[in-house]
């Protein structure tokens, strides 16, 4: 099955809701090493996303040609304006740079890859931070390296998304020993280690929620067009 | 507002911002200085939407006052405080390719970066001397404490000095912000190279720094073109006890 706009709507609402289930553990997470905003701010990010997606008026691109680019872009300039704290201006990167490499209808899995490559640079990029800095990019290039790995041996978009998904929960649960040397963490210096990085975890989420828009398909997308 | 460039000061709290803009234009009245802080709920955080919303406003009067986005070496510089406030900013310019173009982000000390580049701004700097002074700022408090130090008491100099003479502080609070700010603005308009106690003079983060109070005796000296004039201009200031005495 491809992967088009509605994947890609899927994806954003299912991540509203995985991000809404997960919002105390995210904030928790953050308490103990942030300043324990996370999961609020990834909430109130998230809902003003699915808010806009709700509206007539804000539908990303024209209707009949919407690209995966459209949506990604919207949910881009929605998380920098209204999550915040640093994981605004982080994931908006993220989102931003995805959608630049994603303007049209369906990507392919050497498509998705380049995706997940474009969100990880924008992070990087942004945050200033690389691999081992118990930072959300200990997530991202995970899921890179390991789609990169699945694409390569010539997997589906739903194979590439899987490897994805698995990569970055165990790269979040990877960051439990770590010592933070970026973002608000790092502060605490050796005291960050023995807990697991919010932005990391809320990586995993939303990686998971690509994997299940894609595994459930477009018939159950979208509850409203049912009513 | 004649300067050319203007400062956007970006802070996690909207107090903060506005507190820091209010400090710098006191020292630099001719700058149009503009805080925005606070997150979309109006809490502590970080606006996108305020910030290019301010960036928009200030680029818009520049363009009016005939400065800045028209104008040869004008534009903004935008000071962040923490985090996610730096990372917005940066958010905001690759997000707008106007914003890109005139406005530019400094990595300085919030409150030192901004009184710094405000005070060079009123000199009527280019965007690139407002910015470098804005940056210059995290250098300052090595630069004081390598100045002071016991065994730098000979500061290094091109050579003698061409002028040289003491002043005694005459009113109360001495060389404080506003006093300062007078200092280095008239030392940067003139040609010579100027040190207080051993301090660049036109620096008003290392004058205010300086801690002179009444009844301090302070070395002025200067080299360069009109280093006399300008140790004199210098003296007669500071025994004016600026307005306060």
């Amino acid at each position: 099955m491809a992967l088009d706009a509605d994947w890609a709507e899927r994806w954003v609402r299912r991540t509203a809701d995985a991000i809404a289930d997960a919002k105390d553990e995210l904030t928790e997470l953050d308490r103990q090493i942030g300043d324990g905003d996370h999961g609020e701010n990834m909430h109130r990010g998230f809902h003003a996303v699915v808010a806009r997606l709700d509206d007539p008026a804000a539908q990303p691109g024209a209707a009949d040609e919407r690209t995966v680019g459209d949506v990604l872009k919207l949910v881009a300039t929605t998380l920098m304006s209204t999550v915040g704290g640093a994981s605004g201006p982080l994931y908006g990167t993220a989102y931003l740079r995805a959608a630049k490499v994603s303007g049209r209808p369906q990507i392919d899995p050497p498509a998705v890859v380049a995706v997940l490559e474009a969100a990880l640079e924008g992070v990087s990029s942004r945050g200033k931070a690389t691999v081992g800095e118990k930072t959300m990019v200990d997530a991202w290039q995970a899921a890179v390296d390991a789609a990169e790995a699945a694409s390569g041996d010539g997997g589906s978009e739903v194979d590439v998304l899987r490897a994805a998904a698995e990569a970055a929960d165990k790269a979040a649960t990877g960051t439990i020993p770590m010592v933070a040397t970026k973002g608000r963490a790092s502060y605490l210096g050796e005291r960050s280690a023995g807990h697991e990085d919010p932005g990391a975890r809320s990586t995993a989420l939303v990686l998971g929620a690509a994997l299940a828009a894609a595994l459930a398909g477009p018939e159950s997308a979208d509850p409203r067009g049912a009513a | 507002m004649t300067a050319r460039v203007a400062l956007v000061l970006v802070s996690h709290s909207a107090e903060l911002a506005r507190g820091a803009a209010e400090l710098a234009g006191q020292m630099a009245p001719d700058v149009l200085v503009r805080g925005v802080g606070g997150g979309p709920d109006g809490g502590l955080g970080t606006s996108l939407d305020a910030i290019q919303q301010t960036l928009e406003e200030v680029l818009a009067v520049l363009a009016d006052a005939g400065a800045g986005a028209g104008a040869a070496g004008g534009g903004v510089v935008v000071l962040g405080d923490l985090g996610s406030s730096v990372l917005t900013v940066e958010a905001a310019l690759e997000l707008d390719d106007t914003l890109a173009e005139h406005a530019v982000l400094a990595r300085a000390p919030f409150v030192e970066g901004a009184v710094a580049a405000a005070v060079t701004a009123h000199g009527g700097a280019d965007r690139d001397a407002v910015l470098a002074s804005a940056n210059a700022a995290i250098g300052m408090f090595a630069t004081i404490e390598a100045a002071q130090s016991p065994g730098a008491a000979e500061p290094p100099s091109a050579g003698e000095p061409e002028g040289a003479r003491t002043v005694t502080v005459r009113n109360p609070l001495g060389l404080h912000a506003r006093p300062a700010a007078l200092v280095s603005r008239k030392v940067a308009e003139l040609g010579a190279s100027v040190t207080i106690d051993g301090v660049d003079a036109s620096s008003v983060l290392q004058l205010m720094a300086l801690g002179a109070t009444r009844g301090r005796e302070l070395r002025v000296e200067a080299t360069g073109d009109g280093a006399t004039e300008a140790v004199a201009t210098v003296v007669e200031m500071i025994e004016s006890g600026f307005g306060e005495v």
